[in-house]
């Protein structure tokens, strides 16, 4: 009963649905009504696509940093509460990841508009206005209110398997707080830090939904450009290439996250 | 955290289209009942939930099993093929699926979604029963077989119990994950057929909208309940046995 | 243990049985339709279903080509679409549609003859028009000095930041071209290369590049101006009276949207149907009043409230749609891969 066929029907599933599809995106970068081209390729490093690519980056970068700043302190006190109060908070941090990501940047679409409810806050008090919306900032703030439980997690998992006894011990030598924390909980944390960063930055560069919904079409990310060439410009070559382009910076961030070998050291989110 | 939710819940009861409160009224909740669109919508999210995630649990603990028994080369292999969809973005999880079914020609619509919903579940459900396998003392199933049980009698006394909590989770996360699944959805689906999230999107697409307020609404309730609901559970179970 | 399995076998049971239940009644007396989001007073489907017995399984999309890249393919199939003049052009070059034999049709005599033959489809086999409409600026009159009577008015650094435009190429690109004094048609890669540089000029004082949700946000007084199609603009000006209409001297894109039948469909029976039942004049003003855009047939014009049926913006005098500036879009199926380049570069510009 317990043996390797029972990984078959697994198998086969996986080789229609996850190599092939994946093989078809290769294919369709590469080929252009059956002959190999390199033209896709080449149209992605026309200048304007290139600017995109580089702003995902760099909002997708900034997103994972703020997190991080936020998260950090967080998953700190969290790790240090009683039981019963964390199991609470733990799950008031949890839940917003169960619920729809597509509803909860809607909310705030609704709420940051030139004439929403914040601002019309601010008019009621006299204050002057300040536009939240249509811009980098909008996004930035998106992916970081999307993604924020993503990084407290592994953080938090990896604050609590600390040995308890290694602080202490590094008390009892004479370090004081700020010495043991940078000594020896941050780079026993590291980690769940960047297990945390790339499960931030990776949706974070790849997404289209916030920037529909945030920036008003003013900014443009490569997940965008994705999206357009399949929904509107039907270049499945060209956007299977950028796709391939992603695919290949997802690739090279997960190497690095596997250098450092978190998911077995416990960086993992269950 | 918390207020753009508490803030859409407010709303879905306000008397008026705008972000000012203007009385308080039942309305858009009484037309999103009824509206046959989303009533479909809903349907289909719920239905579209259930086959994935049954079909994707029985596959995935299956294969946990399976691969649990691989050793070297072929388990490094699989385990590489599993952690695909789980790391891929989901955008390009989307096209590929949709790009296939567009080559073999496989009609878009209910086939395509649970297909694709099935494929992104499994993994999780892997990785939700795999550890739980690793932890199992593996000599107890084959002690049981000494002692004279048929390997499916051993299987469900033995092995299934102590790999229930892990089965059940994914069974969970792959329930989740189909229900707020948007972008794969959004690519892969057919004349008609609409879940939840795309009827949302493209309600959302027109403006601010405060039908979409009490579906969410609703479907926040929904979740918070349960999840209160599992977490209860589970304390009990704590405490049960502390005492 | 056993009852968990039980429960879930059932469940699952339960629903392949509704599905197939459900799939069961899709194929018998039902029709696909696919049309432009708050295209359609949702009224009228369950009147139609309530007066044929033909049930209407309705999905929307956002512009043209989005509709183009579902349905393309091939393996989605519906029975009923709303294409654009230059998309029906498209279509039926790559055969994609059906023939309409019109004279099946008892109330296709409604539709005005300045609405046949038109260029897109010039032997009227393969559409039937829907609505029709032109494409201007809706300004918030208290947000902006003087009439407008210009696309200059776009470019006007004092409403910076209080401008949306569409976010869609040809009617951004159309909007450079004209104000440059060119035809929205233009091949001429020189003269998109200009429009291109002035909209990227413009891209700094643009708010937002909005879809449908710009109207409900200039009904809000988010902006003071927003490209916008004229029945949109009926129905923003009715939730807000500071809105106004205008088209601008140098001309702008006035369009028809069509019926058509796709060519995989099966239920042309019931398709048929529907167009006809659309093209009644009580069903079409119903349509016209609730979508705000303009009703090809002069007997539904005649039953639409006074305000709307002599309103300038839905039913501008002949003599401003006769005026040459005043242009249909053509298929841009050979051009499309420059548009496309132009819009990105101006949405990556800043």
């Amino acid at each position: 009963m317990h043996r390797k066929s029972l990984a078959y029907p697994y198998l086969i599933w996986a080789a229609l649905f996850i190599v092939v599809p994946l093989l078809l995106i290769v294919y369709f970068s590469f080929f252009k009504e059956g002959h190999f081209t390199l033209q896709s390729y080449q149209k992605f490093l026309e200048d304007y696509y290139i600017k995109s690519l580089f702003r995902s980056i760099e909002l997708a970068f900034i997103s994972t940093v703020i997190c991080l700043v936020l998260a950090y302190p967080l998953a700190m006190i969290l790790s240090g509460k009683e039981m019963s109060n964390k199991q609470i908070i733990l799950l008031l941090v949890v839940l917003p990841m169960w619920m729809n990501s597509l509803l909860r940047t809607y909310a705030w679409a609704s709420l940051l508009e030139n004439n929403g409810v914040i601002n019309n806050m601010l008019k009621t008090l006299q204050l002057p206005t300040i536009k939240f919306l249509y811009g980098n900032g909008a996004v930035i703030f998106g992916m970081v209110y999307n993604f924020f439980p993503f990084m407290v997690l592994p953080i938090y998992n990896v604050l609590c398997k600390i040995d308890g006894s290694l602080v202490e011990a590094s008390y009892d030598l004479g370090a004081d707080k700020i010495t043991t924390f940078r000594r020896v909980i941050l780079p026993l944390s590291m980690p769940g830090v960047i297990t945390g960063a790339v499960m931030v930055f990776m949706p974070a560069l790849t997404t289209f939904l916030i920037t529909r919904l945030l920036g008003g079409g003013k900014v443009t990310l490569i997940g965008n450009i994705i999206e357009e060439q399949f929904t509107r410009t039907r270049d499945l070559e060209f956007g299977s290439a950028v796709s391939m382009i992603l695919m290949i910076i997802v690739f090279i961030t997960l190497s690095f996250m596997s250098k450092k070998d978190s998911l077995d050291k416990g960086g993992g989110l269950f | 955290m918390y207020a753009p939710i508490v803030l859409l819940m407010v709303f879905s009861f306000n008397n008026s289209k705008l972000p000012i409160w203007n009385g308080f009224t039942v309305n858009w909740y009484i037309k999103m009942f009824n509206d046959r669109g989303i009533q479909q919508a809903f349907m289909y999210t719920l239905i579209i939930a259930l086959i994935s995630s049954v079909v994707a649990t029985i596959i995935g603990t299956c294969a946990a099993m399976g691969i649990n028994r691989m050793v070297g080369w072929q388990k490094n292999m699989v385990m590489n093929i599993t952690y695909i969809p789980l790391l891929s973005p989901d955008i390009v999880i989307g096209i590929s699926l949709m790009m296939l079914f567009s080559v073999i020609k496989l009609p878009f619509g209910l086939p395509t979604l649970i297909v694709s919903h099935i494929t992104f579940s499994i993994p999780y459900v892997i990785l939700s029963v795999m550890p739980k396998l690793k932890q199992m003392n593996y000599n107890l199933y084959e002690a049981a077989l000494d002692l004279g049980a048929t390997p499916w009698y051993a299987f469900k006394k033995v092995i299934f119990p102590e790999i229930m909590p892990g089965v059940i989770a994914g069974a969970f996360i792959a329930f989740t994950l189909s229900i707020d699944d948007f972008v794969v959805s959004f690519f892969n689906k057919g004349a008609g057929v609409d879940t939840l999230s795309i009827k949302i999107y493209s309600m959302a697409r027109k403006g601010v909208n405060p039908t979409i307020n009490a579906i969410s609404t609703i479907m926040f309730t929904t979740i918070i309940i349960i999840l209160i609901g599992i977490n209860l559970k589970a304390n009990k179970k704590v405490r049960d046995t502390r005492i | 243990m056993k009852k968990w399995i039980r429960g879930i076998t059932l469940i699952t049971l339960a629903s392949l049985l509704t599905l197939s239940l459900a799939g069961c009644q899709e194929s018998k007396n039902a029709i696909t339709v696919y049309n432009w989001g708050d295209y359609i007073d949702p009224e009228v489907n369950n009147l139609f279903t309530d007066e044929t017995g033909i049930k209407v399984i309705y999905s929307e999309y956002a512009n043209n080509e989005e509709m183009y890249a579902t349905v393309e393919p091939g393996n989605v199939n519906y029975d009923i679409l709303f294409p654009s003049d230059y998309m029906v052009e498209k279509m039926i070059k790559k055969d994609m549609l059906q023939k309409i034999d019109t004279t099946k049709l008892k109330n296709y005599l409604n539709i005005d003859d300045k609405f046949k033959k038109l260029p897109f489809d010039p032997t009227d086999s393969y559409s039937v028009p829907y609505m029709w409409g032109t494409v201007g600026i809706v300004y918030n009159t208290k947000m902006v000095e003087g009439t407008v009577e210009s696309w200059d008015i776009l470019w006007d650094s004092k409403y910076k930041e209080q401008i949306f435009m569409y976010d869609s190429e040809r009617d951004s690109i159309m909007v450079a071209l004209k104000k440059l004094g060119y035809s929205m048609n233009t091949r001429d890669e020189k003269e998109l290369e200009e429009a291109k540089k002035i909209l990227i000029e413009q891209a700094p004082l643009v708010l937002a590049y909005v879809g449908d949700e710009g109207k409900g946000k200039m009904v809000n007084g988010e902006a003071a101006l927003m490209v916008a199609w004229s029945g949109d603009a009926m129905v923003m000006m009715d939730e807000n009276p500071d809105l106004a209409y205008a088209i601008p001297k140098e001309g702008s894109n006035y369009f028809v949207d069509s019926i058509v039948i796709s060519k995989a469909s099966e239920n042309v029976e019931a398709a048929n149907q529907y167009i006809d039942f659309l093209c009644r004049p009580d069903i079409a003003a119903k349509n016209a009043e609730y979508i705000g855009y303009s009703t090809p047939i002069s007997k539904a014009r005649e039953l639409l409230p006074e305000a709307i049926k002599n309103s300038e913006v839905a039913y501008p005098k002949d003599e401003v749609i006769s005026n040459p500036k005043m242009e249909m879009f053509n298929d841009p199926s050979d051009i499309i891969a420059l548009y496309s380049s132009i819009w990105t570069q101006i949405k990556a510009s800043n």
